[in-house]
C-alpha cells in the first residue's frame, strides 16, 4: 500500500505540518536571509479548458474552417478581425496581438497539440492530474511544483513558492512551505495599530507553535513592507482583475530578489460551451486579458525577464468541431505558451497531428503529441537545473528534447 | 500545564470539544446540569428544539430541493441556453447552490442548539469528503449533506457507510458510477462511452480513508476485488437524474475474495457484503476510534482512549453515539494535556468567534471568503482525504494573518454579515473567562491591560489562546 501517501496526507493540502517536528519553514524562516538574484518558474493555469484551436489557429489545415463554421477565426490578411500570421501555417488570435512582438523578438515559444495525456474530460479530474503531475494516478498526495521545492532547498526565503490566489492551489500544495496571497499590499494587518502589540504577543507567547508561526508571519510581513518601499508599484499597464494584479505581484517579488523560485497564478473563464465567439466575443475577451497580462509582465520585468520562464497550461482543449450552441465542448490536446528571456521563441513547437476526421483523438478532439510534462520538465531541467525529473514527474520519461530553453 | 483543570476550565474545555465554542448561556447550563446530563442531552439531538437555526436555514431556498430540482433551477450555461433561459448570473448559477450550503453549515455551527450533532456532521462530512465543485457534484452535494450525512451522523457507522456508498455524490466523486466489469463491452450507447473497465478509485479510498485506514491490512489485490464487487453501482444520469441504480449488465458476476473472505452473493449484494465486512472489521473500529479521539482529545490521542473507543465501537456494532460518549467519558478527555491542545480549524475558529461575541450572523460571501483564505472553504476540499485535523496544518503565515484580520474586522463591526451588539464586548474579563479562564498567558494579560476598550476584544480573539480549543 501507499505508505508515503498516508504519512504525507497528515500534512497535505494546506501547506505544511511536521510530524512532531517544527514545520520546516519555521525553522528556515528563523535564520532566513535575503535571496539573491535567482531564477524562477511562473506557471499560469487557465481553468476551464481553453479552446487552443481558436487561440493558435491552424489556418492552413483544411479541416479547421469546415469544423467551425460560426466560430472560426479568419485567416491572416489585411483588415480587421483577422488572425495574426506566425509562420505561414499557424496564426495568433487577434486578441493576443500584444504577444506578437514578444514572439517576433524570440522570447515567446508556442507548443501546439500539447497537454495532459489522460483522456478525462472532467474539469476536476483533468485539473487534478495536471496539478499533481501524474495523469491517471489519483493517489499522488502533493503538487509537482511543491515536489520541486521539496527537492531543492536552494534558499531559505519565505517566498520560495508563492501563489497569487486566495488558497494554495493543488499544484503548489505539499510538504514544502509556500505562501498564498492576493497581493503584497493586502498581506498586512487591517488594523495597523494592533500590529506591534500582536507581534509582541506572539513573539513572547509560551505556545511554541504560535510563537514560531507568529515569527514567520511578522517576518514575511516585514519583508513585504521592505519590498513595497524598494520596488515601487509598476507602471506597466496590467489588465484589471485578479490575473493582472497577480502578475504584478509576481513581477515585484522577482525584481525585489525576494528569493522567489516558483510562482503560480490562474485565470478562469475558459469553459466556452455556449457562444464562444470568433475573432471577438467571449473567448476573445479572455484572451485579451491573458495576452495583455503577459505582455505587461514581460515589459514590467525588463532585463529580469532573463531570470524567468513562464509556462501556461489548461486542463484540456476543446472539441475540434463546434457544437450546436456556437461553442465547443471538453476535448483533449491544447496549446501552451512558454515565455522568457532564455526561451528559444519565435517558433511553434510540437508535431501537428492534423484535424482530419480519421486523425482526431477519439474521433472528436485534437490529438496530443507533446505531454505537458515534457515542456515543464525541460524548463525545470534547463532553467532551474533540476536534474532528477523522475522525482518531480514520477513515471514519466520524455522521449526527446524540444529545445525550448537555451 | 500539569495541574488538574479547574471547574471553570473543565466547562470551557468540555464546550470547546463538543460544540463550536462556549457562550455564557451554555457555560451556565453545563454548570447547572453537570457534564454527564449535558452530554446525554447533546447525544439526543432529536429531542432538542432548534427553531432559531432551523428558521435561518429554511430561508435558504436550495436546501430543501432535490438534486433534480436543483439541476432544473440552476442549470449549467449550456443547458440554460438550450432551454432559452437567461444566462446564469450570481443568483441562478450552480455555484449559488454551494454558497447556500456553506451558509447553512456556518449558520448551524453558530446557532444550532444541537451543537454536538453539528460537530459530528462536520466530522463525517470531512471523513467522507466529496468536492462540491467537481462536475455533477455541484447539484448533488445538497442532498449528500441532507440525506446521506445528517441522518446518520450519530447513528450506526455501517448505515452511514452504506448511505455514502450509494449516494450519487460519492458515486460521482470517486468515479464508481463509471466502473464496470472488465468483461463489459460498451454498446453503441454514448452514455457508456467513458465506461472502460474497472475503476479502482472508490474501492481504494473506501478502505484507505473510509474504513480500515492505510495500515489496516489490505492489499492491492483487495482493492481490485472490492472494485469488482461494486461494479454496477452506478447512476442513472449524473446530471439531472442522479439516482443510485444497480445495473446488472455492468456488474462483474465472478467470485471475489476480499480480505480473505469469499464473496459469492452476486449482484448488488456483493457490494453490501463488502460494506458489512468493512464496517465490522477491527481495523475500522481502530481507525474510526483514532480519528474521533483526535477530534475530541488531542492530535496524537493517548492509546488508552483509542483502545477504549475502538472497543466501544466493536461492542456496540459501530454505534457512533456510544463511541463519542466513551471518548468524552474517558479520564484522558479532561486530562491537563488535552486542555487547549487542539488548534481550531477555520470553521471552528470563525464559529466560536461569532458565538463568543454574540454576533448577529447572516452569511455573506465576504464572511465565507474569509473561511476560504483561512484554508477551509466549506464543501470544497479537493482531495478525498478532506481537511487535516492536526494543529500545525492551520497556521501558515497567510492563514494566521487572515485569522487576525477576521478578529479585528469582527470586533470592529467591519465584517459584512456579522454584527456584534454594542455592549457584548464591554466586559473584557467576562470574555477572558470564556476563552482562557485562569490560563491567560502573562504576555496576553499585559497586552489586554494596556489596550483600550475597543482593542482588547480584537486582541483577545487574535491571540494564540483563542486559536486553540
Amino acid at each position: 500500500m501507499n505508505h508515503s501517501r498516508r504519512s504525507f496526507l497528515k500534512s497535505t493540502g494546506i501547506g505544511f505540518l511536521a510530524l512532531g517536528l517544527p514545520p520546516s519553514f519555521l525553522v528556515r524562516a528563523a535564520g532566513a536571509e535575503q535571496g539573491g538574484r535567482g531564477k524562477a518558474l511562473v506557471v499560469i493555469f487557465q481553468r476551464g479548458g481553453m479552446d487552443g484551436l481558436n487561440v493558435v489557429i491552424p489556418f492552413k489545415d483544411q479541416a479547421y474552417y469546415a469544423l467551425r463554421p460560426s466560430i472560426a477565426v479568419k485567416e491572416p490578411a489585411a483588415g480587421e478581425e483577422r488572425a495574426i500570421d506566425l509562420d505561414g501555417y499557424f496564426a495568433l488570435h487577434p486578441a493576443l496581438a500584444s504577444l506578437k512582438t514578444i514572439y517576433d523578438n524570440g522570447k515567446l515559444a508556442i507548443v501546439h497539440a500539447a497537454g495532459s495525456p489522460d483522456n478525462s474530460r472532467s474539469h476536476f479530474d483533468a485539473q487534478d492530474y495536471m496539478e499533481i503531475g501524474t495523469p491517471g494516478i489519483k493517489s499522488t498526495p502533493d503538487g509537482w511544483l511543491n515536489r520541486y521545492l521539496s527537492e531543492k532547498q536552494a534558499s531559505v526565503s519565505p517566498f520560495r513558492g508563492v501563489a497569487v490566489s486566495p488558497q494554495t492551489p493543488r499544484m503548489l500544495a505539499g510538504a514544502a512551505p509556500t505562501l498564498s496571497m492576493s497581493s503584497i499590499e493586502e498581506f498586512r494587518l487591517r488594523n495597523v495599530a494592533m500590529a506591534p502589540t500582536l507581534e509582541k504577543l506572539y513573539a513572547n507567547s509560551t505556545d511554541p507553535l504560535f510563537r514560531q508561526g507568529g515569527k514567520s508571519l511578522f517576518d514575511a510581513m516585514a519583508r513585504l513592507r521592505a519590498i513595497e518601499s524598494k520596488i515601487p508599484p509598476s507602471t506597466a499597464s496590467y489588465p484589471a482583475g485578479r490575473f493582472g494584479v497577480g502578475l504584478k505581484q509576481i513581477a515585484r517579488l522577482i525584481k525585489a530578489d525576494a528569493g522567489l523560485e516558483i510562482a503560480f497564478n490562474e485565470i478562469e473563464g475558459w469553459d466556452t460551451h455556449v457562444a464562444e465567439g470568433g475573432a471577438t466575443g467571449q473567448l476573445a475577451n479572455r484572451l485579451k486579458e491573458l495576452g495583455d497580462g503577459l505582455a505587461a509582465f514581460y515589459q514590467d520585468l525588463g532585463d529580469r525577464v532573463e531570470d524567468i520562464v513562464l509556462v501556461t497550461m489548461s486542463e484540456f482543449g476543446r472539441t475540434a468541431r463546434e457544437n450546436g450552441n456556437r461553442g465547443t465542448d471538453h476535448g483533449h490536446a491544447n496549446v501552451m505558451f512558454v515565455l522568457g528571456g532564455r526561451v528559444r521563441g519565435g517558433k511553434v513547437y510540437g508535431r501537428w497531428p492534423g484535424l482530419a476526421p480519421e486523425v482526431l483523438y477519439e474521433g472528436r478532439d485534437l490529438d496530443l503529441t507533446t505531454d505537458y510534462r515534457a515542456v515543464c520538465g525541460e524548463v525545470l531541467a534547463r532553467h532551474l537545473a533540476q536534474r532528477e525529473l523522475s522525482k518531480i514527474f514520477p513515471g514519466f520519461r520524455s522521449s526527446s528534447s524540444l529545445g525550448l530553453v537555451v | 500545564m500539569s495541574a488538574p483543570l479547574s471547574h471553570e476550565q473543565k466547562i470551557l474545555h468540555f464546550l470547546n470539544r463538543i460544540s463550536f465554542g462556549p457562550t455564557p448561556e451554555e457555560v451556565q447550563r453545563v454548570d447547572r446540569l453537570g457534564f454527564r446530563p449535558y452530554l446525554d442531552e447533546q447525544l439526543a439531538p432529536e429531542k432538542i428544539p432548534d427553531n432559531v437555526a432551523e428558521e435561518k436555514v429554511a430561508a435558504l431556498k436550495t436546501m430543501r430541493l432535490s438534486s433534480r430540482e436543483l439541476f432544473e433551477l440552476y442549470p449549467p450555461p449550456k443547458v440554460a441556453q438550450e432551454r432559452g433561459m437567461a444566462m446564469p448570473g450570481e443568483m441562478n448559477a450552480p455555484r449559488f447552490i454551494i454558497l447556500e450550503l456553506q451558509q447553512a453549515r456556518l449558520l448551524r455551527a453558530v446557532y444550532s442548539q444541537r451543537q454536538l450533532y453539528e460537530v459530528m456532521v462536520d466530522f463525517w462530512s470531512n471523513h467522507f469528503n466529496i468536492f462540491a465543485a467537481k462536475g455533477a457534484d455541484r447539484w448533488l452535494t445538497t442532498s449528500y449533506d441532507r440525506d446521506t450525512i445528517r441522518p446518520h451522523a450519530l447513528g450506526k457507522f455501517r448505515d452511514l457507510l452504506l448511505a455514502t456508498a450509494q449516494s450519487p455524490a460519492m458515486l460521482f466523486y470517486l468515479d464508481n458510477w463509471l466502473s464496470v466489469s472488465p468483461n463489459f463491452t460498451p454498446a453503441r450507447m454514448p452514455a457508456n462511452a467513458r465506461r472502460r473497465g474497472l475503476n479502482e478509485n472508490y474501492g481504494r479510498e473506501l478502505m484507505e480513508l473510509h474504513t480500515l485506514g492505510v495500515d489496516g491490512g489490505y492489499t492491492q489485490q483487495d482493492v481490485r476485488e472490492v472494485a469488482r464487487c461494486f461494479t454496477g453501482w452506478t447512476l442513472v444520469r449524473p446530471r439531472g437524474d442522479a439516482e443510485f441504480h444497480f445495473e446488472p449488465r455492468l456488474h462483474d458476476p465472478g467470485v471475489k475474495t476480499v480480505l480473505g473472505t469469499r464473496i459469492t452473493a452476486g449482484g448488488m449484494e456483493d457490494g453490501i457484503k463488502v460494506i458489512d465486512l468493512l464496517a465490522r472489521h477491527p481495523s475500522t473500529a481502530k481507525f474510526i476510534a483514532t480519528k474521533l479521539a483526535r477530534r475530541f482529545v488531542t492530535d496524537k490521542p493517548p492509546p488508552a482512549v483509542v483502545d477504549r473507543a475502538a472497543e466501544a465501537f466493536r461492542r456496540s456494532d459501530g454505534d457512533i453515539r456510544t463511541v463519542v460518549r466513551t471518548i468524552v467519558d474517558s479520564p484522558e478527555f479532561f486530562a491537563p494535556e488535552a486542555y487547549q491542545a487542539k488548534v481550531k480549524k477555520p470553521l471552528e475558529f470563525a464559529a466560536s468567534a461569532l458565538r463568543v461575541t454574540n454576533a448577529e450572523t447572516r452569511m455573506t460571501p465576504q464572511l465565507l471568503r474569509y473561511l476560504g483564505r483561512m484554508g477551509e472553504p466549506l464543501f470544497l476540499a479537493q482531495p478525498p482525504t478532506g481537511y487535516p485535523d492536526v494543529s500545525s496544518s492551520w497556521i501558515s503565515p497567510d492563514m494566521l494573518l487572515t485569522r487576525m484580520n477576521f478578529a479585528a474586522d469582527l470586533v470592529g463591526n467591519r465584517l459584512d454579515g456579522a454584527r456584534v451588539p454594542p455592549n457584548a464586548l464591554r466586559d473584557t474579563q467576562a470574555l477572558v473567562r470564556l476563552i482562557a479562564p485562569d490560563s491567560l498567558s502573562p504576555v496576553t494579560r499585559q497586552a489586554l491591560a494596556e489596550a483600550d476598550e475597543k482593542e482588547a476584544p480584537a486582541l483577545l480573539l487574535a491571540a494564540p489562546e483563542f486559536q486553540r480549543r
